[in-house]
């Protein structure tokens, strides 16, 4: 998706944040861009386009600005989605990502443009990533580029451990600061 | 003593913990939360059998997708029903004050916090919404979380969050005749992208910003997220305790004197460094509008739409494809463009002093016959006030009519939508492409310049007709 600033209203329009649960918001990814006013798939998007598949997202600088909803990193993942990469993405974005088992991938502008090119060249192309060695790999030519992740939320990641259990271990901690 | 910035001050303190190779366990002073993020939120409490660790630090109203006509009738929408209800449900399990719809409390949750006072200098303040920034101006550290945050703050009133980096924009000099805070604000993004904070987090400082009144300040600070900050701060004055003192929730008398010693003491000290600095002078900035789907696409409303011709690449296709969804050309004069709705509203521009704006302008004129005008208090204690103040009688013989409470137009997810292919200048904050309905087409502007809109039907200067 070589465009820049996707922001969270293209990702999960406002409207499709009325739910209590957390399910079923990969129906919704990118809902305006994928669907016309008849809710007809609007071909030409790369979700419609079955010459394109895969887990992993690329979008232009700047993914995920706007609003914090959380929704955003839920549909993408909810879709199947387990990788974005990007030049540049927004923080609350990267940060709501990383809480969902969503690996923000930050790459340089000029690969970005690599891997674009490339995806439009053969849309089958492969792409690896290896999160333990931090690195994103491009199959067909070999290109490998490393992409850098906070070591605390690379092992949360791999372990599939998360911050609320570690915030509810702190307690004692807690209450002690308060006093 | 090391020099310190008001950000590092406030910050170091609510350090827990350092986790090794990670982010700072922070706690966090405020919590405010809303019907849309909160929900799974309080289902993960749920599953992992936790209750709410600190329920008088949190504080609740439903305010994104209420209805902003008869309130007092039941949500005819099912969804939002279902969603204002499960907060007041939630709130009534946990022990955590709910302002409900139609109470006197109230209204945006941003323009709440600070109405009543719980918004005091030198706090962290989070909500899972990315304009929590607007608490910045009473010099505390707020900004917006996703619900996984949400979630860690009920279960243990901290988080974890990465130290931003710090940026300083400093704006001087006097403002000129209808500039406005919303005109800095929309100004600075024009000039620094919708990108250019990320990663850090804003002190506005500068005497331009110091003139302003403290709704101003949080205009600017509100705006900040749309640089992609974490969050803007302006430090604590006299302007800001005159704001807040004898509000419902802010200390009085002795604890009021005690509080005050440590406000003023929450300015960055001479020497401190931040990592980005900009310098802006306000005598450059006129009133603002933008002409594209995101807020750094904002120009002078004299001014004309940029030729593009110096992009390239995937540049050229983004800019190419926002005007494409504006049906706007390169080169276009955004003055006389066709206005077909106009919004005052939102935690951006729904506050007391907005409304007087707006009706400082339209009085004595009369609404454009074919724009529809929404007009949108920012709570429950601003649509009291505008009725004392007789602002409703002067929108009234304007042919204009003031609506309840809400989020409402700002993101469209009550009825308050604008149709497709329509062009609405709102005093919101976000122009995104549908962000105020499917195909809506957004300008954002100040309450004057869209006051201006309302009463010529076009895209006005507000300078022409004060």
């Amino acid at each position: 998706m070589p465009i820049e600033n996707v922001d969270t209203d293209q990702i999960i329009p406002a409207r499709f944040l009325k739910a209590v649960e957390r399910k079923g918001f990969g129906d919704n990814l990118f809902r305006d861009w994928r669907y016309d006013k008849q809710n007809q798939p609007i071909t030409d998007f790369p979700l419609n386009d079955n010459k394109y598949s895969g887990k992993i997202l690329v979008g232009g600088k700047n993914f995920g600005s706007g609003s914090s909803r959380e929704h955003a990193a839920w549909s993408i993942y909810d879709y199947g989605f387990r990788v974005v990469v990007s030049s540049f993405f927004a923080d609350i974005f990267k940060g709501n990502a990383l809480n969902n088992g969503l690996l923000p991938v930050v790459v340089s502008p000029d690969f970005l443009e690599k891997i674009f090119t490339a995806i439009e060249n053969d849309p089958n192309t492969e792409f690896e990533v290896d999160l333990k060695n931090q690195k994103f790999t491009m199959v067909s030519t070999g290109e490998s580029v490393s992409f850098e992740i906070n070591p605390y939320k690379k092992h949360c990641l791999q372990n599939g451990l998360d911050d609320i259990d570690y915030l509810v271990d702190m307690k004692d901690q807690i209450e002690a600061f308060e006093n | 003593m090391e020099a310190k910035t008001l950000f590092d001050k406030i910050w170091d303190s609510h350090v827990v913990k350092q986790v090794e190779g990670g982010p700072n366990v922070l706690y966090i002073d405020r919590h405010f939360i809303h019907e849309v993020t909160s929900p799974v939120a309080f289902l993960g409490l749920k599953n992992r059998g936790l209750k709410v660790f600190r329920p008088d630090q949190t504080t609740a109203t439903p305010d994104h997708n209420v209805p902003t006509i008869n309130q007092e009738l039941s949500i005819k929408d099912e969804l939002s029903r279902h969603q204002v209800e499960t907060l007041k449900n939630n709130c009534e399990e946990h022990g955590i004050t709910h302002y409900g719809l139609g109470s006197d409390g109230h209204g945006v949750v941003h323009i709440i916090g600070p109405e009543t006072g719980l918004t005091q200098p030198g706090m962290t303040i989070v909500c899972g919404d990315s304009h929590t920034s607007t608490h910045g101006a009473f010099g505390t550290i707020a900004f917006g979380i996703g619900t996984s945050e949400v979630e860690m703050v009920l279960a243990s009133q901290c988080i974890m969050q990465p130290k931003p980096r710090k940026m300083r924009i400093t704006v001087d000099g006097e403002l000129k005749k209808g500039v406005t805070a919303k005109d800095i604000v929309l100004y600075i993004i024009s000039q620094i992208s919708t990108s250019g904070g990320t990663g850090h987090f804003v002190e506005f400082a500068g005497s331009a910003i110091h003139s302003l009144t403290m709704e101003g300040r949080m205009t600017v600070c509100n705006m900040s997220i749309e640089c992609g900050a974490r969050g803007g701060m302006i430090a604590p004055d006299e302007i800001t305790f005159e704001y807040m003192k004898g509000r419902e929730k802010t200390p009085k008398g002795e604890d009021w004197d005690k509080a005050l010693v440590y406000w003023k003491t929450l300015k960055t000290d001479e020497g401190a460094k931040f990592d980005t600095e900009y310098q802006f002078n306000a005598a450059d900035i006129e009133p603002m509008i933008t002409y594209g789907t995101n807020p750094g696409m904002g120009i002078g409303i004299s001014q004309t739409i940029p030729s593009g011709d110096n992009l390239e690449g995937t540049d050229k296709n983004t800019f190419m494809k926002s005007l494409g969804y504006m049906d706007y050309k390169p080169g276009d004069a955004m003055k006389g463009k066709k206005v077909d709705y106009v919004f005052l509203g939102s935690c951006t521009n729904g506050r007391i002093e907005d409304f007087r704006a707006f009706a400082d302008f339209v009085k004595g004129k009369q609404k454009a016959d074919d724009v529809t005008v929404w007009l949108v208090p920012g709570s429950k204690a601003v649509e009291k006030e505008i009725v004392a103040e007789g602002l409703d009688k002067i929108f009234n013989e304007a042919g204009m009519a003031l609506r309840q409470p809400g989020c409402s137009a700002c993101l469209a997810m009550n009825d308050d939508k604008v149709p497709e292919g329509k062009y609405a200048v709102a005093t919101t904050n976000r122009n995104f492409e549908g962000r105020q309905g499917p195909g809506a087409r957004t300008m954002l502007a100040s309450p004057i310049t869209a006051a201006a809109a309302a009463v010529t039907g076009v895209i006005t200067d507000p300078r022409e007709l004060m």
